[in-house]
């Protein structure tokens, strides 16, 4: 039976029209910004923004300080991805064994961090990163260590922030992966058992190609997240030393909203999108051809 | 045999709790800091317990900063945004899954679509609106972005396609309106799909920052996470007060995952099994 026109409405109309507003049209709006001079003096006045092509684009390539943001934000994405990925793995398959106490503790331990507060939590690290007094390297010092200044050496404060990445990830990630794990039937690993397997040869061969939609979901989520790598060097350095810690978003937002070159931030996330869909899609792809 | 299973139950547990003892500490790290009066701030090496524990940073937090505004704001902002959004995305949802109408699959697809485009492409332009309205720094502009989500339309729609189109068709049958259905059949079948979509939403608009920021640029309007953040500019060497200001931000959200966790982790199997 079709439904009448006005139940249609009435239940898609209000988050169709929000949706129009809001996302729909915006990412159209964007498109077209980043095509025009927009700054800070059209703001009051949007005439005054001038069609102006590609000049945009062509600017940005030449940006130094933008390669040095695409720069960090790759840095990030590459050192934090397999990072988290191993530690959440590891963490998933100790969980999963059925010896394993405690299961409930380790788990509300490790989603801890997901649900926090990403600011607030970045306050709270850059005082245990704080070279003199924080506990970081009063515990290195324990073992003998003299301990980096973190957050205020080009070459360690983007490990740092790294560092506070993984930490608010592995969690969630270690859920997901270990519901990943309840999926595969014991039947196989039964099977294996009875041809002599080892353990290492079940999870070589069983778990890792059994986990591969749920290594495919996670992985391109942090594709998606990390890229968009803002609240902690926001928080942490504000891009600084040097500008080693400097991130695309963080970069947009700072010609954005602090300059308001509203048209050159806009071809920023034009960029920003292009990168995050071709990689989501080469990531598919590879899957595909497993 | 057996000895090799002891060690290695050992070093299963040892491997899991320095895991979970990472993940623990810069909470308590923060509790205890902020509970320090100043001169036991800078300490070398650190003291974990406070000497002479004191109220004070939080006074101070709600006193002379006035930290209770940020707080009403980020509840009213937070509540709001969930109760919208879990209704208007459920309403979309179930037309979604059980109206037929022409164009339906091609729209969903379309909006499923938007899903890649980061939120910073948007954030632009919806600033540039919400400016020409005048309505940066109110709570409308702070709400209004965010109440509705594509990814909730979405998980809604996954659910409620599972519900029997029977029960549907004997409603109507019996000439129920199609609003009865939706809250008298609909709603009471996707509780626990409900519950997963409120708990994440209000975690996240709690929890979100960059928007705010840009919207709320009037001290009166700032939320928490805003708050904090200035906080930490302007009382820079105050770290006792920027521990107490973490504190509040982080602690009701920690308090509410504790009851609430059986849903949360539920919920993380769910929406990563869907996706």
């Amino acid at each position: 039976m079709r439904t009448n026109i006005f139940w249609i409405s009435v239940f898609i109309g209000p988050a169709l029209i929000l949706l129009l507003i809001f996302l729909i049209i915006p990412i159209f709006a964007s498109l077209y910004l980043s095509l025009t001079d927009f700054n800070v003096f059209a703001l009051t006045d949007w005439s005054r923004a001038k069609f102006i092509g590609f000049r945009n684009f062509y600017e940005l390539f030449q940006d130094e300080l933008f390669w040095k943001a695409l720069f960090n934000t790759f840095y990030c994405l590459i050192v934090a991805m397999p990072v988290t990925v191993t530690l959440s793995l590891l963490n998933a398959v100790l969980l999963n064994r059925e010896q394993t106490r405690f299961k409930n503790f380790f788990k509300i331990c490790f989603f801890l961090p997901f649900v926090t507060n990403t600011v607030a939590i970045a306050i709270v690290w850059s005082w245990i990163l704080n070279p003199s007094y924080g506990i970081l390297n009063w515990f290195l010092g324990l073992l003998g260590i003299k301990g980096p200044n973190w957050l205020g050496d080009p070459k360690w404060a983007m490990p740092s922030i790294i560092m506070l990445v993984v930490w608010k990830a592995v969690g969630y990630n270690t859920l997901l992966l270990l519901a990943g794990l309840q999926n595969i039937p014991d039947f196989l690993y039964e099977a294996a058992e009875l041809d002599g397997a080892s353990s290492w040869q079940k999870f070589w061969y069983i778990t890792l190609p059994m986990l591969r939609p749920t290594m495919l979901f996670i992985t391109t989520m942090m594709i998606i997240g990390y890229l968009q790598l803002f609240e902690e060097p926001y928080m942490l350095t504000q891009g600084g030393p040097l500008n080693s810690t400097l991130s695309v978003v963080l970069y947009l937002y700072r010609q954005g909203f602090k300059f308001f070159k509203l048209g050159y931030a806009s071809s920023i996330a034009v960029v920003l999108f292009l990168m995050i869909a071709a990689l989501t899609l080469l990531r598919l792809k590879l899957s595909k051809q497993d | 045999m057996r000895k090799s299973n002891v060690f290695l139950q050992i070093v299963v547990h040892a491997i899991l709790l320095i895991g979970a003892f990472t993940m623990l500490l810069p909470f308590m790290w923060m509790v205890s800091t902020s509970f320090k009066p100043s001169s036991e701030i800078y300490v070398f090496p650190p003291r974990w317990i406070p000497k002479n524990p004191t109220l004070k940073n939080y006074v101070d937090l709600f006193s002379s900063i006035n930290f209770g505004r940020p707080f009403l704001n980020t509840v009213i902002v937070a509540s709001s945004i969930t109760f919208l959004s879990v209704l208007l995305s459920s309403m979309a949802g179930y037309a979604f899954a059980k109206f037929r109408f022409k164009g339906r699959d091609k729209l969903f697809f379309l909006i499923l679509a938007t899903l890649m485009v980061p939120g910073q492409m948007t954030m632009i332009p919806v600033f540039l609106l919400l400016r020409y309205l005048g309505l940066l720094n109110t709570y409308t502009g702070l709400i209004l972005p965010g109440a509705v989500s594509v990814f909730n339309i979405f998980f809604m729609r996954q659910f409620i396609i599972t519900i029997p189109n029977d029960l549907i068709e004997a409603a109507r049958i019996d000439g129920a309106r199609e609003s009865y259905i939706f809250f008298k059949i609909i709603l009471p079948l996707s509780k626990p799909a409900l519950t997963t979509i409120s708990i994440f939403t209000f975690t996240g608009s709690w929890n979100s920052f960059l928007w705010p920021l840009i919207i709320a640029q009037d001290e009166r309007m700032y939320t928490l996470p805003v708050a904090v953040s200035v906080l930490a500019g302007q009382y820079g060497e105050n770290i006792a007060i920027q521990m107490a200001g973490s504190c509040i931000v982080i602690t009701p959200i920690l308090i509410f995952f504790l009851f609430a966790q059986r849903y949360f982790i539920k919920g993380i199997a769910l929406t990563g099994l869907k996706g």
